[in-house]
């Protein structure tokens, strides 16, 4: 198990290197200079050469793309990701600003969705091809179908109209006031939790009616054991190993991937800062999300691997 | 020792099963799977809309008319018109094209080059695909959307680019698979060259799954394109796009003309609804563990 985890970990190293080169060189050939933008964008008319090129040297964008690269992974060892070319601060301070909203909502519409997923999912493998699967396949294929951000909106244009309640624009974090963070947070919860929740709950269905197939189901009834112990015991447990795979993937994805939805709200999040930062040429901003995102990404599907050995057994990790 | 057998032409008595016709076989897919069925419905009725826009559409969708600014839902204008005085219903039922064109090239793009490297990757290895899947699909996205510009064929290559690991990841699981079967084992033996044994015995063989990721991808291509151009990096105003009527004024016209943010959502939902809905009773019907009892 040990050496197990170490390979592992071992492996990380190469999947963010090439993650990380790919955003690098993504972000260079993007047209478009973030010198130029900070003093005013290509409309900006006169711009003297030399001001501009002092510029991109103080951002040390004059120097080879290897060497810019270099210097950054240097950086990413001692945990300095550098300054937004933008705002000047260090990205690390900027990130640990927004990181939390982003990770509370992740987190509880991880929570939200399965909560309603897993019971809901179990009961269409069920009762398949029942009403009660009808109306739970409905009711999640919905939740694919519905575009987060309108829910958002309507969610928005319903409390705006009823309750002349809009968006706070400060975001208050739970150990502050929990109440207010409550009231903040609880649409935009409930708007990706839908979401997240309908596909987990598709997943647990499909699983478990594949496993309630098996012949050791088949046993199981012959031995005249009951629904709920059949179920849960042997279906059940069974049927889990991909759906935590979804549930860990999705989950890594949330902490960045929540643009819309943050836009929506007016939150300040992770999201909303890669698009911002995309849209100014931010390079150490977006490589330092993308950097997050997929080291995040790696770390959950380890864990996601560790936890199969639980649910299953026969699984041994060498 | 060979021994002569009389031969003696005997006739089958019991009666062959009737052929199914069209109209049969249409019904008993809506008997059996009345939700894929739906689906399928609601697939067709887009389609025709889309198709026949011109005839149908009682407006042109671009043309403005500022004396009708905001104008509520009526006889005259059923879905009420935008805050250009533009008919909200025609616009729909041109955004139908831009979405089913959008999510047709852009998945089946997507799935195409996915399942060709997940078939050359179950032969190859697969490191590069780990590096793409650990890659945030959205922001991979954003950023070909940024470089491209927003138009509706660099929408199409954004949303595709992203579907190419999940593709092959899906694809390369039942490749594997058949590659350890005797017949491909048997033609390797004979002398057939490997791409000759990739695209002729391991190709085909992966359909199922390719079809079954190809649809479920549909729905969400069209949703991928309604949240860039949202966003403001997908199509272009003054394009009829569903994702695009929501965006900007929508939210910010909500206490004044709530139906202009309340039917392109609802259109896009359909639509995707629809895909979904087929998707998944088609994989229900092609997958055979899934079948019901």
């Amino acid at each position: 198990m040990q050496t197990y985890i170490a390979k592992r970990l071992l492996l990380i190293i190469p999947t963010l290197l090439g993650a990380a080169a790919l955003v690098f060189v993504i972000m260079r050939v993007i047209p478009g200079d973030v010198a130029l933008l900070i003093f005013g964008g290509d409309q900006a008319g006169h711009i003297d050469p030399k001001q501009l090129a002092a510029m991109r040297h103080r951002l040390g964008l004059d120097q080879p793309l290897i060497v810019q690269f270099g210097t950054w992974l240097w950086g990413v060892l001692r945990f300095d990701f550098g300054n937004s070319l933008w705002t000047g601060r260090p990205v690390v301070e900027e990130l640990l600003v927004r990181l939390p909203l982003s990770l509370e909502l992740a987190l509880a519409a991880t929570v939200v969705s399965v909560v309603i997923a897993i019971p809901f999912g179990m009961l269409a493998a069920v009762r398949q091809d029942t009403w009660v699967d009808y109306v739970i396949r409905v009711i999640s294929i919905g939740g694919l179908a519905i575009p987060s951000f309108w829910v958002g909106i309507l969610c928005i244009l319903f409390l705006v109209i009823w309750f002349g309640w809009g968006p706070p624009l400060e975001f208050t974090p739970p150990w502050v006031d929990p109440w207010a963070n409550f009231q903040q947070m609880v649409w935009p919860i409930v708007t990706v939790g839908y979401r997240y929740a309908a596909v987990t709950t598709r997943m647990t269905r499909s699983t478990l009616l594949e496993v309630l197939r098996e012949d050791y189901i088949r046993t199981a009834w012959a031995k005249g054991q009951r629904e709920r112990a059949i179920v849960f015991r042997h279906g059940l447990k069974n049927a889990m190993l991909p759906v935590i795979t979804l549930i860990g993937t999705e989950f890594a994805f949330l902490i960045g991937g929540l643009v819309v939805t943050e836009t929506v709200f007016t939150l300040n999040g992770v999201g909303r800062f890669v698009v911002d930062a995309v849209a100014h040429r931010d390079y150490p901003v977006v490589q330092a999300l993308v950097f997050l995102i997929a080291f995040s990404f790696v770390i959950v599907n380890l864990l996601v691997d560790l936890t199969y050995a639980w649910f299953d057994p026969r699984i041994r990790y060498r | 020792m060979a021994t002569n057998y009389a031969l003696t032409h005997a006739t089958a008595t019991a009666e062959l099963a009737p052929r199914l016709t069209v109209a049969e076989e249409v019904a008993k897919f809506v008997r059996t799977k009345p939700l894929g069925a739906a689906g399928a419905a609601i697939i067709l009725a887009m389609m025709a809309v889309a198709g026949f826009a011109e005839p149908l559409a009682p407006y042109d969708p671009y043309r403005g008319d500022y004396g009708l600014q905001f104008a509520r839902p009526s006889a005259d204008h059923w879905f009420g018109t935008d805050e250009f005085g533009r008919d909200i219903l025609s616009r729909i039922m041109y955004g139908a094209r831009i979405a089913l064109f959008v999510g047709f090239t852009a998945s089946f793009a997507g799935c195409t080059l996915g399942g060709l490297l997940g078939v050359i990757s179950a032969y190859y290895g697969e490191r590069l695909m780990d590096i793409l899947l650990a890659f945030p699909q959205l922001i991979l996205a954003l950023a070909i959307a940024s470089i491209l510009g927003p138009s509706v064929e660099n929408v199409v290559i954004a949303i595709s680019i992203p579907i190419i690991p999940r593709a092959a990841r899906v694809v390369r699981a039942t490749a594997l698979s058949v590659k350890e079967n005797v017949y491909v084992e048997a033609v390797s033996a004979l002398g057939a060259s490997r791409p000759r044994v990739i695209l002729q015995h391991i190709v085909p063989n992966v359909m199922a799954p390719y079809i079954i990721i190809l649809t479920a991808q549909l729905g969400g291509a069209i949703l991928a394109e309604a949240a860039l151009s949202y966003l403001g990096l997908g199509t272009a105003e003054p394009t009829p796009s569903w994702g695009l009527m929501l965006s900007g004024s929508a939210p910010s016209y909500a206490e004044k003309a709530p139906w202009i943010g309340l039917f392109p959502g609802i259109a896009i939902s359909l639509g995707v609804f629809g895909f979904n809905l087929f998707g998944d009773s088609l994989r229900d019907a092609l997958d055979p563990k899934l079948r019901g009892r």
